[in-house]
């Protein structure tokens, strides 16, 4: 049959025509978002004219007149804002990189603890979940910083809870081992022995593929990336003096010190963050069904391998989402330092505000930062997650 | 092959000593191998090294009244700094006389909050209480008529002030987001965009950025000669905060509700609303009430960062009792103090939310 | 490892007791299992029957009696339990097939693993029980891609991998839908008629008529009744076992 004498279904008048209908929904909407925003531009432009505010990031190139309390990099109040901006980005990333280690630590261990055999293991770790889950962090920063600034001690009565740590109310003063030539020959011995790990998994890899027969991969790789370093330390002649922290005057010198504001946030921090890994850590491993692990034990494999082979791989497709969402979450929370008194991003920012009066530009810039780290841990995650997707129907 | 059949009575014999009752458990659970026996030995002595001391300096070598901390200094807990300064920690700069007001709005809010609890009372009664509870404690708080005197929101402060930016941010947040939530599904691409445009930058950025944002720059927003008092600003930033992480749960809701559903509604003919109110949000809203609480638990929690903008909640008020010179020292004492009042509310509501998890997982056959 | 003369039987279970705290779930039980026989254990729900096949590979342990398997005995001991369940392949009813590997790694795993067989070997096998499982085309695929039937048929072939001498079935069938019971019983009666010995425990009267050497009933944590499927199902001698089968056969 000729396909021009099919009937095409008649076309609805336009108002009744879905197509249309959502368009102009759409322009309307976008055109009164459009409007939204022109009218708060303008209120704020005149606003800040009012107020003789400039306007534009060129503020970034003048002088920062204020000083910062701990710098990465060199820092002194003749730089710029540009520059004071980069040192409380460095300070952010800082503690925000150190926090997210040890939270993983802290977390992962207690979250096993939880799902141990051993009821007082078990409990306690349920303590510390349930009590430091329901307090707010920035009341666990206060309770830090007042208990290492104004309970601690002067530091020549300071604290010490193991030889050659320190704590007073100028902060956690430790002593670290003086910088040795030795040292770098360890890290040198220290990548050998990483290099000749992985050669060794390889080799052993395919040693098993083909003959069966198993190597204790483990165990050879724990030793050469232990010993290697440890081989090296002795040959040089076992170097090893401690830079100790010493009274001079009214403070420690020598060793590495902390401020209370930094170690405060830190302990704060990671000790919150723990909390919600642990419950992390717990679900991901409860997630795989007791079955696997029976079935695992009925092939006879033994406790390590169970954990290797079967368990651990299908917890972790289910631990690593909400992790790197938790590590969004501890970088986010650094931003609390600004009440605590330690310049990372937030508090530089704030400084800039209040000598500039360029609210918008500050906020903008710190906003901007935020939203470039989420954007980043989200896109790696997403990566993962497609490639370790279980294939269903 | 053997051929055996047995009528003999039913016995049941009571397990072997060592493996039930008490010493059972002790062997199963803490004694059950060498490395389980090492793990509760190095627990106990744990135990042993840090609670006594932290029992004598809280307890025994407390002290409970003094006239200031130096009278209080001794090796134990200054527990009479709380005593001295307990009504200022809980209403803040509320008139003295009038602080029965806060009090009784305190009150209101635990009761509503308690009886929300009761599944029976779910619905409409519910909401309508909770509107008659509002209104109450805008009175209490307010005041200027029923003979009351006018107390400025500027004076509201401490445990009142931490309940209503919780409830109040939750109760505008929740419409805010189920519209966000349902934008972002939406089939319109520029909804979509500007949905989820918002949510991603919100949940992108630490509250304190959304603080100073409303704080400093709603103000500039604002056609020149309006005013937009604190707590307002305040309030706004915790709205918009909590109706980005909303939607997210929300929307968790409304992917669980099979397609199946919508399609019935479509063929019974009802509209894009119709079908999302009567249909698809009830059944979507329902699946998510766990979430939702704990979304709550992290509000309260976050209302306390309103202390960097100036305003003083709980915690505001314990920093300004802090600051008395004559009580140096104590803020151990008093951070505890104000880590308990948040500790009971946020532990006692996410009890409620796993209680909730685990009855609506038996009811759902997976 | 096993040192079983000729007769001797290749599973006893002696004087088996085994409390859940309180509750006595095992109660006395003695079984002897003979090399090549094939026993079907029967009985209403809670009556201990899973309960007492999994003691057999220590996925339960037992309080008291004595678990004889191959020669070996039963104990804490943890030497005695994998050499044990190297000898026994166990088939659960929800299947647990290991989801993140595909199908011929789950079939390989563990004889590359336990039996430390090497690579190509342990595919060669795997290929050739699929073969037997009749799916050889499935290989490659990854257990969410089958269907129920497939994915209890592959897990009969991961456990034939490791060339067991003792095969426990716990319900193998109850979980799949009923069309696909039928491809997952004749592969278990094949597997029968090559002279496996198999302990299965199961609803399916069908199949335990077939190829049932020994019917066991089990009631409330004891053997109440047992004898050659002829006389079992003609003449049960038992009230309790007259009752179950007046239920489970009258639909």
């Amino acid at each position: 049959m000729p396909t021009d004498t099919i009937p095409r279904p008649t076309r609805p008048s336009p108002w009744r025509n879905p197509a249309v209908r959502s368009m102009v929904v759409q322009v309307l909407f976008v055109a009164a978002v459009l409007a939204l925003g022109a009218f708060l531009v303008h209120n704020t432009v005149v606003n800040l004219r009012r107020q003789n505010i400039a306007g534009g990031f060129g503020f970034l190139d003048r002088e920062a007149a204020f000083g910062i309390g701990e710098a990465l990099i060199a820092y002194t109040p003749a730089d710029t804002y540009a520059r004071a901006f980069l040192v409380g980005l460095l300070n952010t990333l800082y503690v925000a990189g150190l926090g997210v280690v040890l939270a993983t630590i802290l977390g992962t261990v207690m979250g096993i603890a939880r799902l141990s055999r051993n009821w007082l293991v078990s409990k306690l770790a349920q303590i510390y979940v349930e009590t430091f889950r329901n307090i707010p962090l920035l009341l666990q920063l206060f309770f830090w910083w007042g208990l290492l600034r104004e309970t601690a001690p002067a530091p020549r009565l300071a604290w010490q809870p193991l030889p050659d740590v320190f704590v007073s109310n100028r902060g956690i003063a430790f002593a670290v081992p003086s910088p040795d030539p030795a040292y770098g020959w360890m890290a040198l011995a220290f990548l050998v022995g990483l290099a000749a790990t992985i050669g060794a998994f390889r080799w052993a890899r395919q040693r098993q593929a083909q003959t069966g027969q198993q190597f204790p991969t483990g165990w050879i790789g724990l030793g050469l990336v232990v010993g290697l370093p440890l081989a090296m330390f002795l040959l040089s002649g076992a170097p090893l003096t401690l830079d100790r922290p010493e009274m001079k005057g009214f403070n420690f010198t020598g060793g590495h010190a902390v401020s209370p504001e930094f170690a405060a946030l830190l302990l704060g921090l990671v000790i919150y963050s723990g909390t919600f890994i642990a419950e992390i850590v717990r679900a991901g491993i409860l997630a795989v069904s007791w079955g696997q692990t029976e079935a695992a034990m009925a092939l006879g494999l033994h406790p390590i391998q169970r954990m290797r082979l079967i368990v651990l791989p299908q917890a972790l497709r289910v631990i690593i989402p909400p992790m790197t969402s938790q590590y969004l979450s501890l970088t986010k929370n650094s931003s609390l330092a600004v009440a605590i008194g330690y310049p990372d991003l937030v508090s530089v920012t704030n400084t800039m505000i209040n000598q500039t009066g360029q609210a918008v530009e500050g906020i903008a810039m710190i906003m901007a930062v935020y939203l470039t780290i989420s954007l980043i841990i989200s896109a790696l995650m997403n990566v993962y997650n497609r490639s370790v997707a279980l294939v269903e129907r | 092959m053997t051929d055996v059949t047995q009528e003999l009575p039913i016995v049941v014999e009571p397990p072997p000593p060592a493996t039930a009752g008490p010493l059972g458990w002790l062997r199963a659970n803490l004694f059950s191998n060498v490395f389980n026996t090492i793990l509760t030995i190095l627990a106990a002595a744990l135990l042993a090294v840090t609670i006594p001391p932290i029992i004598r300096w809280a307890l025994f070598d407390a002290i409970w009244t003094a006239p200031n901390s130096r009278a209080c200094r001794g090796a134990g807990a200054c527990w009479a700094f709380i005593h001295e300064k307990l009504r200022f920690i809980l209403f803040g700069t509320f008139p003295y006389e009038e602080q029965w007001r806060p009090l009784l709005a305190v009150v209101i809010f635990i009761a509503l909050i308690v009886a929300s609890c009761d599944r029976r009372l779910w619905g409409r009664s519910l909401a309508f209480l909770w509107l008659l509870g509002l209104v109450a404690v805008g009175v209490l708080m307010w005041g200027g008529i029923f003979g009351l005197s006018f107390v400025g929101n500027q004076l509201w402060s401490g445990l009142p002030l931490t309940l209503i930016l919780a409830v109040v941010g939750m109760a505008f947040a929740f419409p805010l987001a189920i519209l966000l939530a349902l934008g972002r599904r939406s089939q319109l691409p520029a909804v979509r965009t500007i949905c989820v445009a918002y949510i991603e930058l919100i949940r992108g950025v630490p509250l304190i950025t959304v603080l100073f944002m409303a704080s400093v720059m709603l103000p500039l927003f604002l056609p020149a000669g309006m005013t937009i008092d604190k707590l307002l600003r305040a309030q706004v930033a915790i709205i918009l905060f909590a109706a980005a992480y909303l939607a997210e749960v929300v929307r968790g809701g409304l992917q669980a509700i099979p397609k199946g559903q919508i399609e019935a509604a479509d063929a019974l003919g009802l509209t894009y609303w119709q079908r999302t109110r009567r249909i698809v949000l009830p059944q979507a809203l329902a699946l998510v009430i766990p979430p939702l609480v704990n979304t709550f638990i992290g509000t309260f929690k976050d209302t306390t960062l309103v202390i960097i903008i100036g305003l003083f909640d709980l915690l505001g008020t314990i920093n300004a009792a802090l600051n008395d010179a004559n009580w140096r020292g104590t803020s151990t004492e008093a951070y505890i103090f104000a880590a308990a009042i948040y500790f009971c509310f946020c532990f006692f509501m996410s009890r409620y939310s796993q209680m909730l998890e685990r009855e609506f997982n038996k009811g759902r056959r997976q | 490892m096993t040192t079983e003369s000729a007769g001797a039987p290749i599973i006893e279970l002696r004087r088996l007791n085994k409390w859940y705290g309180e509750f006595h779930v095992l109660k006395d039980i003695n079984l002897e299992v003979a090399k090549g026989e094939r026993v079907v254990v029967c009985g209403p729900s809670g009556s201990g029957k899973s309960t007492m096949i999994r003691c057999i590979n220590r996925l339960e342990e037992h309080q008291r009696g004595q678990i004889i398997v191959a020669g070996i005995e039963l104990t804490s001991d943890v030497k005695n339990i994998e050499a044990i369940r190297r000898e026994v392949g166990m088939v659960f009813q929800q299947f647990n097939l290991f989801p993140h590997l595909t199908v011929l790694q789950n079939l390989t795993l563990a004889p590359i693993w336990v039996r430390k067989l090497p690579k190509k070997e342990a595919e060669e096998t795997a290929r050739l029980y699929l073969e037997r499982v009749k799916i050889p085309e499935q290989a490659d695929k990854y257990p969410g891609q089958l269907s129920g039937g497939q994915q209890q048929r592959v897990a009969i072939a991961r456990s034939l991998c490791m060339k067991p001498e003792i095969m426990l079935f716990d319900e193998p069938t109850s979980a799949l839908d009923p069309e696909m019971i039928k491809e997952v019983l004749d592969v278990m009666i094949e597997l029968a008629e090559e002279g496996m010995t198999m302990v299965c425990v199961t609803h399916e009267m069908g199949f335990a008529r077939t190829v049932a050497d020994t019917m066991v009933f089990m009631d409330r944590g004891e053997i109440v009744e047992r004898g050659s499927p002829k006389e079992f199902f003609a003449d049960p001698k038992s009230d309790r076992t007259k009752l179950f089968l007046s239920q489970i056969l009258a639909h």
